[in-house]
């Protein structure tokens, strides 16, 4: 399931974080999925997300799932995007003892997965707790 | 359409099956069932499953359930809604004889979780969420369930200790069920020590992994009266439906798919959350059983964990909970579920439910859900 063309074809939201703005209500959309939540159209245009965030919760992981255990125990959290969406991703450089549900992040590309013998290393958005604080 | 009753219930032990392969629970259900309704035959078999491909290696379940059920030749397939997939099999077989298309229909759930190893089960139970958006990201289901508990505890101001009731009362009422997997009483102190999952989330927070089968007979009403037991009528099916992503929901806290299903369902039987006598409600985590109650109706935003503390879901409490054990401590097979709980619905308005019996429960209300809040099937049955 872990296939190049996979991670491949999320390319634009693993590296830049591009997501949506809907021109016909102005909603901000990430994950993009072109069919507007809010109003059902789909007059979307791409837009690279800031990579700003701040933590709305997090959980660290014991038992992880396969494929993920040479990370364990890793820290899960959902960083709501300053520009509106919430998104699910991993944090990093930092103990999990330090994580505060509130506190500013930023995302920063990282290797998320190593592939086994043969499947390919995934690379994508992680976040970190922020060097510059989220702009006013 | 027609009315339906469930003629016939059957289940098989919860636990960990070895020595038993996957055909060979859904046989044993499907066979109590039959006997149970007194029936030899049937038109249809809806098999509800999530796992078996992933875990078995082993899809196409209905033609082979069936054939080794001896039904062999009737119309037959596999319903797949995640962990809501028991109640969506319930739910096709409840459409196919309310809409005259069918006489006689046996709905079978079954799972079989542990041939495989832990990461490997833990993989596979992670489909039921957003595998390009939260799967990827190493979330496992249980990481994602412990990121809506811990928003909840932020937000209302609660401790991890509050949510000990629901695994306290899950675990009592599972004492007297033969078919439960944990036959022994958990007390707080014991939850609170229990070996952590992913934060806040710990062992005893969670449903276990397990094997099982369960199985129910469908009926027109009426047409089919059980000969020594009371007549149970499904007044209500219904189902809705949310984001599969916990984060693209507008309100992590609010399972707006269990809204949707339970009005649904409460619209259709013409009752009230008041009229409920008994909730099997979906406990894969206990933050799940608070969000449940709030979502039916049965507490306000942020107040499922006080109805809990108050002694409200215990068995002579306002709204009975998990009555016979529940996900957490009957089992949760995941696909098998949704089957275990009409069945346990049942046990209770025929008034056969034993030391855990409802006194004179009448009208009682199944919830099953598939994933962290996606597919919300509800059921409501009435005692006739
Ligand atoms: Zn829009």
């Amino acid at each position: 399931m872990n296939s190049v063309p996979r991670n491949w074809r999320l390319r634009q939201q693993r590296y830049r974080l591009v997501g949506e703005i809907c021109e016909s209500c102005g909603v901000r959309i990430f994950p993009p999925r072109d069919v507007c939540p809010e109003c059902e159209t789909m007059e979307q245009k791409e837009v690279a997300f800031s990579g700003r965030g701040e933590v709305y919760s997090y959980s660290t992981v014991y038992h992880p799932p396969r494929g993920f255990e040479e990370f364990a125990p890793y820290t899960v959290a959902l960083v709501r995007l300053e520009e509106g969406p919430l998104v699910t991703a991993q944090l990093t450089d930092l103990d999990s003892e330090q994580v505060k549900i509130g506190m500013s992040v930023e995302m920063v590309t990282r290797r998320m997965q190593s592939g086994g013998e043969e499947g390919p290393i995934v690379y994508g958005y992680k976040f970190r707790p922020a060097i510059q604080p989220a702009a006013a | 359409m027609r009315e339906v009753a469930v003629i016939g219930v059957g289940q098989t032990e919860v636990g960990e099956h070895w020595g038993v392969s996957l055909r060979h629970l859904a046989l044993e259900a499907v066979q109590a069932a039959m006997a149970d309704a007194g029936v030899v035959r049937a038109d249809a078999l809806y098999v509800g499953n999530m796992l078996s491909g992933e875990l078995e290696g082993q899809e196409h379940l209905g033609a082979l359930v069936a054939d080794f059920a001896g039904l062999r030749g009737v119309e037959a397939f596999k319903i797949e809604a995640a962990c809501g997939s028991g109640a969506a099999a319930v739910r096709m077989g409840y459409v196919a004889v309310a809409g005259g298309l069918a006489d006689l229909v046996i709905v079978v759930g079954v799972e079989k979780m542990t041939d495989t190893l832990g990461p490997d089960t833990t993989a596979a139970l992670a489909m039921a969420a957003d595998a390009d958006y939260e799967a990827a990201h190493g979330a496992s289901f249980v990481t994602l369930n412990a990121l809506v508990m811990r928003r909840y505890m932020h937000q209302y101001g609660y401790g991890h200790q509050d949510f000990a009731p629901f695994a306290v009362n899950a675990h009592q009422n599972a004492l007297a069920n033969p078919y439960a997997m944990f036959r022994f009483p958990v007390s707080s102190e014991k939850f609170r020590r229990a070996r952590m999952i992913s934060d806040p989330i710990n062992l005893l927070d969670s449903s276990p992994i397990c094997d099982g089968a369960a199985a129910v007979v469908l009926a027109p009403l009426g047409e089919t009266r059980h000969q020594s037991m009371a007549t149970v009528g499904i007044a209500a099916s219904a189902v809705g439906t949310d984001t599969l992503a916990v984060h693209d929901r507008n309100d992590p806290l609010v399972l707006a798919g269990a809204e949707l299903s339970s009005q649904r369902a409460y619209n259709a039987a013409g009752v009230r959350p008041a009229d409920i006598d008994l909730f099997e409600l979906h406990d894969a985590f206990t933050i799940m059983a608070a969000l449940s109650l709030e979502a039916a109706g049965f507490a306000d935003r942020g107040r499922g964990l006080a109805l809990a503390a108050d002694g409200e879901i215990g068995i002579e409490g306002r709204i009975p909970v998990t009555t016979m054990g529940g996900l957490k401590a009957r089992g949760h097979p995941v696909g098998a579920t949704g089957v275990y709980q009409i069945v346990e619905v049942v046990q209770q308005l025929r008034g056969l439910a034993g030391e855990n019996q409802v006194p004179n429960a009448r009208v009682g209300m199944a919830q099953n859900i598939g994933g962290s809040g996606a597919t919300v099937i509800t059921h409501i049955l009435e005692r006739i």
